[in-house]
């Protein structure tokens, strides 16, 4: 392609990227390194209903307003927001680190600080849930691959289901199944006879739910790759491993996965993307006790009655550094792979 | 259950009818809200105004988008229906206006207490009041020969009974969902052991206090007779839970309480043995281990005077006080408008304010102290570390979040 025809080409889509992705994260590690003004207050009288009148304190607006006006932008804070108790904690971590006598001690005292609390589950959630998630896709592609024709169209709609429903919802509908007197719940009292188990009680059990929901979620969009993949399988190349005598089990492990491997690296991308950023079960299992995570963090630092916005730039730039830290194996990997071929 | 809808719409449809002869505006009206059932008349009734465009945009999700939406020049709401709790965030932005002159000129029929004055000058309108208060079981209490409790060791003692005779393996219900709601049951307990939030005057945090201690060893007593899974419990799961029959105590808002047994499958049992009384004490207080609310509405500060006080004339017209003659209105609130009786439902929430009930602060850093505790107190709840661990950390989490805000 000449150049300019590549320039014309690919102008819109990289003005959107430009628009909608570069000049957002800009935005946000500028308001990351910026924090509100020093609140100026002053004590005034409130009346309100049923008790009258009290003396409470409030902030001075023209005060402030001038203080805005001076700076806009607020102060100039630099890493400050990183480096506190909600984000790196770096002075706690020292301190924790120097208090503690052996490793088990520091590790307890590092899973009091939100930020690794965090880091704990959303690591153990991204690197259980990916490989389920492609595992249990392919064999699900496999199998629908093997269906008669008729019966396929049909499995593929029920296949797609738990991806076709809002996350939301879909994790509502269980969070009420595994109520202690839900349906899901009760059972897994009645299994194991002791009727004070509860799934939502014990962090444990929550981490396991959220893990069955991520793959449970996430498994039909693998299966839509792999079944795409599956179409193009070189059947000249099967019909060679089953003339050597191939089982089925090794046509699928030297012919199939091998062919599909580049969806796989697709696949892995994407969900260690998404997974990383865990945010909906935590919402819809009401699970904020027992698992976090850095979006789950913005979330909550914008939905307060105060909005935190310089604490929820600084999460969503360490979200930005997690993603491109969990990529890089991959993307290394695809860019030797494109400089070996050409 | 049609027949009810029916009724009910056309009962709206009258308002609207008989307000629009009344409510005549020239500018532009938008109003942001909660969605509950009495802002839903009030919004209702405001856009009943005719002569210009009434929205509304009444959603659970208001308090995040109110400021985003008054901030722009013109704002995109003229009005905020807000609760004690959330002007803080729109006095700390200044983004609602004084309404001293727009009182004097169409504020005819509103009383004293209605004004929420700030530093002398009327910022808000209020409506209705809130508190939480016990509702129970008086027929299952009856059973057992218990009195409803006055405070909250006596509601440990009857649901130690009820639990002994095995009536219920549960009784206590509580709003304890990690988050807002834990919170919340945090700032009832600890006013109500006579601690407070922050050092008099200041900013600096005072929760890890003794009453501080004493409210979580509470909570964690009361937790021992709730569903095992109350730590993800909000108002809402916790009153399906009573409404089942599955509860037989609990601390619920006032706001709730004239549709607590309205609704669609609640048994027969709790039909008839739904009862409300005033809040409890705790540790041998006075004052209630409650906090008093107000739901109002305000105007912005970025629009013209005419959209001012076309919102002002539409929000008076949601809350004129022929409003109170209709009985499914009259028993949605406890309302602060002229000419409410109050009705039987309204009992916990005026007992509360007899009682002394401290009113939710409205201090610009206490959203930052609710949300740090909401985050903090769940490894406490769930047995994971100390109460004075869970309140060092609560205070630590408000420190980082007050030195951003800038009010440490």
């Amino acid at each position: 392609m000449r150049h300019k025809t590549f320039f014309w080409f690919i102008l819109p889509t990289a003005t959107a990227m430009l628009l909608f992705i570069a000049l957002p994260i800009v935005s946000v590690l500028i308001q990351s390194v910026f924090a509100p003004h020093e609140a100026v207050l002053r004590e005034v009288e409130n009346c309100t209903p049923l008790v009258g009148c009290t003396t409470e304190t409030t902030i001075d607006h023209d005060a402030t307003r001038a203080l805005r006006e001076a700076q806009p932008m607020g102060r100039f804070v630099g890493f400050e927001i990183f480096i506190d108790r909600g984000h790196l904690a770096f002075s706690e971590v020292a301190e924790a680190w120097s208090a503690s006598d052996g490793l088990g001690g520091f590790a307890d005292q590092l899973a009091n600080l939100p930020f690794y609390r965090a880091m704990a589950f959303t690591l153990t959630f991204t690197f259980v849930v990916t490989p389920l998630v492609i595992a249990l896709g392919l064999v699900i592609a496999l199998a629908v691959n093997a269906l008669h024709v008729r019966l396929k169209g049909l499995a593929i709609f029920f296949s797609l289901l738990p991806f076709i429903i809002t996350p939301l919802i879909g994790a509502l509908v269980l969070f009420w199944m595994i109520d202690s007197r839900g349906v899901l719940g009760s059972a897994i009292q009645w299994l194991a006879g002791d009727p004070d188990l509860s799934l939502k009680a014990s962090t444990g059990l929550m981490w396991v739910a959220l893990i069955t929901y991520g793959v449970w979620h996430s498994a039909p969009f693998a299966f839509v790759i792999f079944y795409a993949g599956l179409q193009t399988l070189p059947m000249d190349q099967i019909e060679a491993a089953q003339i050597d005598g191939a089982t089925r089990w090794q046509r699928v492990r030297y012919v199939v996965i091998p062919h599909l491997m580049p969806l796989v690296t697709f696949v892995a991308l994407i969900q260690i993307m998404d997974n990383f950023r865990v945010f909906e079960p935590i919402v819809g299992f009401n699970a904020s006790a027992h698992a976090q995570s850095l979006s789950w963090f913005i979330y909550n630092d914008l939905g307060g009655e105060t909005r935190q916005l310089s604490s929820a730039s600084a999460s969503s730039v360490l979200t930005i550094i997690g993603v491109a830290i969990l990529l890089s194996p991959v993307l290394v990997r695809t860019w030797r792979d494109f400089k070996k071929k050409t | 259950m049609f027949l009810r809808q029916a009724t009910l719409a056309g009962a709206m449809l009258a308002f609207a009818g008989s307000g629009a002869l009344a409510c005549e505006i020239s500018a532009r009206v938008s109003i942001v809200g909660n969605e509950f059932p009495a802002i839903q008349t009030v919004g209702a009734n405001a856009a009943a105004c005719t002569g210009a465009e009434v929205a509304t945009n009444l959603t659970a999700d208001h308090q995040s988008i109110n400021v985003p939406g008054m901030q722009g020049n013109p704002a995109e709401y003229t009005s905020a229906i807000i609760a004690n709790s959330s002007i803080v965030a729109l006095m700390n932005e200044d983004v609602i206006r004084p309404l001293d002159d727009l009182v004097a000129k169409h504020g005819q029929g509103l009383q004293q207490n209605q004004l929420i004055t700030i530093d002398g000058k009327v910022m808000a309108v209020a409506f209705m009041a809130n508190a939480q208060h016990l509702m129970y079981r008086k027929d299952i209490l009856a059973d057992l020969g218990i009195e409803p409790p006055k405070t909250y060791e006596e509601m440990l003692d009857a649901a130690e009974t009820i639990r002994s005779k095995g009536v219920m393996q549960n009784p206590i219900g509580g709003a304890y969902a990690a988050g807002w709601n834990l919170a919340q049951e945090f700032n009832n307990m600890l006013l109500g052991y006579g601690g407070s939030h922050f050092e008099p005057g200041s900013a600096e945090p005072n929760v890890n206090s003794e009453a501080g201690v004493k409210a979580l060893t509470m909570m964690k007593a009361l937790s021992e007779y709730m569903t095992p899974d109350f730590l993800t419990h909000d108002s809402n799961a916790t009153n399906a839970e009573y409404r089942a029959g599955n509860v037989a105590l609990l601390n619920m808002w006032g706001s709730r309480a004239a549709t607590q047994i309205t609704a669609d499958g609640v048994t027969e049992e709790v039909k008839q043995g739904h009862a409300i009384a005033g809040p409890m004490t705790v540790g041998g207080g006075s004052i209630p281990a409650t906090t008093l609310w107000w739901d109002g509405w305000t105007v912005a500060k970025n629009i013209s005077d005419a959209e001012a006080e076309a919102t002002f004339i539409a929000m008076m017209n949601g809350i004129r006080p022929e409003l109170m003659q209709d009985e499914s209105v009259r028993t949605q609130a406890v309302w602060l408008i002229e000419g409410y009786e109050p009705t039987e439902d309204s009992l916990g929430v005026f007992d509360a304010a007899k009682a002394g009930a401290i009113p939710y602060p409205m201090l610009p850093y206490m959203g930052l102290m609710h949300t740090a505790l909401g985050n903090e107190l769940g490894d406490f709840m769930q047995g994971k570390e100390s109460a004075e661990q869970a309140l060092a950390d609560v205070e630590a989490a408000y420190r980082a979040a007050a030195k951003e805000k800038g009010f440490l």
